[in-house]
């Protein structure tokens, strides 16, 4: 074993949101969400602001650390990182990358962010409106598909035809989702129930996605601040240790999504080889992890995930995905416990990511007993895909 | 082989003349949706240019006989820029298939469900497209099953294409 790894060597120090609001909602501009969720996560560490000398973010965010530090009043600048790709397919590679940052020296304190304000910049849900399109474009919005669940279901349509994967599977990850945000007081679905008849009568958006298949749109922001471990343990929390980290795409992945399906491995979620770097930087492999929360811009996504993370075999989905099996604290594998991007706020998985950190450390409002090992998977959409393994000290 | 075929259960011709798309008798959805943009020395221009006249047209590498769709520039299998464009059968299998009923385009705002699949062409390696599966939008669709291509022509547009659309045969 050689010391190219992550293990162990970088902390989880505080996290912080704002308030979670529905799309177009958010009383304050987009930056204002991202420093407040910043000022937050320093708030939970007990970390002064401009300490932070590094910034690491996703999917194209607008608030680039040269606005963040100047207004912070960032000491000394040290590490700018942008995570390539859309969607939340590059949430854990972000933390990956500040994590990264702190083992190799170039930065000590880094902050993972990401803010929506789509009232003041616009909806993911939408579709293009321009009237000629180029290249790949033309090759699927000329037909139609314009939006991401629409660009989506038929490789999920695909991957349950190959293993016989039934409608029940999604409805039992939506209704986990909804199960949890009614514990959760932050999730914008707190106190909105989801039964099964009620999510059988929903309307279709794109077969096979009813409307609690699909994520909501939101507004907010969310911070997760990282140290090196050695630091984290002298801070006010109990340190949430990052145990591996990987990402990637299945070979020849296409680059739009307006192509997926020219992908060869067209029915996956792209984390076969990744999953397998993760669990051999972490040193465990699935049957340590004590809770997950994955990705779920639509629930096709989190069966494929899941099956790809080694956690069940895709014939055996319809046994697995079943509420009592996902619900916390029973379930033999409690999944989505804040509510996630379903449920409690779609922050492009950042939310997840500071679920997974807040199991490790005992404070969900859907706690598993005794988390040593909590998985948090961003994708599957939009590659590259990414995954994170968090522990507490007792995983080491 | 052309659009005398359609009209006839597509989503364009329930859609009316309600909604900001133009419903045309003989395209599957109403005008308004992107169109193609191409032109000399653009990558795709040999397949939409095959597209008009009624020919399926992708990219193979001739020092492999691989095929890959979309076009790239360079052949994924033996980085070379040297390829050649050449007519496929244009027929397939349907690959998977996904029927919306949420669209977000403002051209589609009252037109019903409307059925996306995607085609595996088995006699061109296994390459893939897209399109829309003709005829009743409310139709069951099944995997495996064999599809013609159907060349749907929009010659009323300002710069005229041809999309490539699916019927299932027999």
């Amino acid at each position: 074993m050689n010391d190219r790894s992550l293990r162990g060597k970088v902390a989880v120090a505080g996290v912080g949101e704002t308030t979670y609001y529905r799309h177009s909602q958010a009383p304050e501009p987009e930056f204002m969400l991202c420093l407040k969720a910043i000022l937050a996560a320093c708030g939970d560490a007990g970390i002064d602001p401009r300490d932070i000398d590094g910034f690491a973010s996703y999917s194209d965010d607008r608030n680039t650390p040269m606005a963040l530090s100047a207004a912070l009043g960032t000491h000394d600048l040290r590490f700018a990182n942008m995570q390539w790709g859309g969607g939340g397919g590059g949430v854990a590679g972000a933390l990956a990358n500040a994590s990264a940052a702190i083992v190799s020296g170039l930065a000590d304190c880094v902050v993972v962010y990401r803010a929506l304000a789509q009232g003041q910049f616009g909806r993911f849900g939408q579709g293009a409106q321009f009237p000629a399109v180029p290249g790949e474009y033309a090759l699927a919005l000329s037909y139609g598909p314009m939006a991401p669940a629409q660009f989506f279901a038929p490789k999920v349509t695909r991957f349950m035809h190959e293993h016989d994967v039934g409608q029940g599977a999604l409805r039992a990850i939506a209704m986990t989702s909804y199960h949890h945000a009614q514990a959760n007081p932050r999730a914008v679905m707190y106190g909105k129930p989801l039964t099964e008849e009620k999510y059988d009568e929903s309307r279709w958006i794109a077969e096979p996605f009813h409307l609690y298949d699909c994520c909501m749109e939101n507004d907010g922001a969310a911070a997760i601040i990282l140290v090196s471990a050695e630091r984290a343990r002298d801070l006010k929390q109990t340190p949430t240790f990052i145990l591996g980290a990987a990402m990637g795409a299945a070979p020849r992945a296409s680059g739009s999504p307006t192509t997926i399906f020219a992908t060869p491995d067209y029915p996956s979620s792209y984390f076969k080889p990744v999953a397998k770097r993760l669990y051999a930087m972490a040193q465990v492999g699935p049957q340590d992890v004590d809770v997950v929360q994955c990705y779920e811009n639509f629930t096709g996504g989190v069966l494929m995930s899941l099956v790809e993370h080694g956690f069940f075999e895709p014939e055996e989905a319809m046994d697995f995905l079943r509420l009592e099996n996902l619900i916390a604290p029973t379930g033999k594998l409690p999944l989505n416990t804040s509510g996630g991007n379903l449920a409690e706020c779609y922050m492009h998985g950042l939310g997840l990511q500071i679920e997974a950190v807040r199991q490790v450390r005992g404070q969900s409002t859907s706690q598993v007993p005794d988390v040593n090992i909590s998985l948090a998977v961003g994708g599957p959409m939009s590659p590259p895909v990414s995954t994170i393994l968090y522990g507490s000290e007792a995983s080491l | 082989m052309s659009n005398s075929y359609l009209g006839l259960g597509s989503p364009a011709s329930a859609a009316g003349a309600t909604g900001e798309g133009v419903s045309a008798p003989g395209y599957y959805l109403p005008q308004g949706l992107p169109v193609p943009l191409t032109g000399p020395n653009d990558l795709y221009e040999p397949y939409w240019q095959g597209a008009r006249n009624e020919k399926l047209i992708v990219q193979r590498n001739p020092a492999t006989g691989v095929y890959q769709w979309p076009p790239q520039w360079i052949a994924h299998d033996t980085q070379s820029f040297d390829l050649d464009w050449v007519e496929v059968a244009p027929q397939g299998l349907i690959y998977s298939w996904t029927r919306v009923w949420h669209p977000v385009h403002p051209a589609l705002k009252d037109v019903g469900p409307y059925i996306i699949v995607i085609v595996e062409l088995p006699h061109a390696g296994g390459i893939r497209m897209l399109g829309n599966l003709l005829g009743d939008p409310l139709q069951t669709v099944v995997i495996g099953t064999e599809v013609d291509a159907i060349f749907e022509h929009h010659d009323d547009a300002a710069a005229p294409f041809t999309l490539v659309q699916w019927r299932t045969m027999g």
